[in-house]
């Protein structure tokens, strides 16, 4: 799935899975300005995101949308060289 | 069963590739197959909101993501307790059957692939115990 790339910084791209960040970002304009951050909900779309990632020797870039059709288990974990 | 894996954390995609030539690579013969992303930072961790603000870490979330990018579950533990990796797969294998019969058929407590499922409908109101016993939510 991803390119080889030049090493960079992960970041939410700040739209759901297959929709553009414009879309949801225009319906934020008029919400207060302490913005409250759900927790993921079941059945409504992943938040997209591009992220650096290292793979069988190589440093490549990975987007969340590049997974589109196919299923996804995303595993977050606290830290490398830790125990369990 | 065609499922992708990727994995993240707060670390550097450096300290990845170490961690995966020196220690990971002992475990599983020729390394992580799969992305090990880094998320430094943790921005990804924050919308996803597993992200722990005091320790500045990412806490062991897991979330099941079908082909049209929709959350269809998730688990999140606290860092000391590990995951079990075959709930997951049952879960993956629960999903998978209700696209395959378009939400036709549901998956009772303690399904696995093989046991029978349930098919909603006006009949089986009032009926699922008729059919599914409390034993089948275990093993």
């Amino acid at each position: 799935m991803g390119e080889e790339m030049e090493v960079g910084c992960a970041r939410p791209t700040g739209g759901p899975v297959g929709e553009s960040a414009e879309e949801s970002t225009a319906t934020n304009e008029s919400a207060p300005v302490k913005e409250a951050k759900p927790m993921i909900q079941v059945g409504k779309k992943a938040p997209d995101f591009a992220a650096p990632a290292y793979q069988k020797g190589k440093f490549i870039s990975v987007k969340l949308s590049e997974y589109l059709g196919k299923w996804v288990v995303l595993c977050f974990y606290p830290g490398d060289f830790t125990f369990v | 069963m065609g499922v992708e894996i990727l994995s993240m954390s707060i670390d550097s995609v450096f300290v990845h590739k170490m961690w995966d030539d020196n220690e990971l690579s002992k475990m599983v013969d020729g390394g992580i197959p799969f992305p090990m992303l880094s998320d430094a930072g943790g921005q990804v961790g924050k919308a996803f909101g597993i992200f722990d603000e005091a320790g500045g870490v990412e806490t062991r979330g897991r979330f099941i993501i079908d082909p049209d990018g929709i959350v269809q579950g998730y688990e999140v533990l606290s860092p000391p307790v590990g995951r079990n990796v075959s709930e997951s797969l049952r879960q993956i294998q629960a999903f998978q059957h209700i696209r395959e019969t378009k939400g036709a058929e549901a998956t009772p407590s303690g399904w696995k692939p093989g046991k029978a499922t349930l098919k909603p409908g006006p009949d089986l109101v009032g009926k699922v115990w008729e059919v599914w016993k409390t034993d089948m939510a275990f093993d």
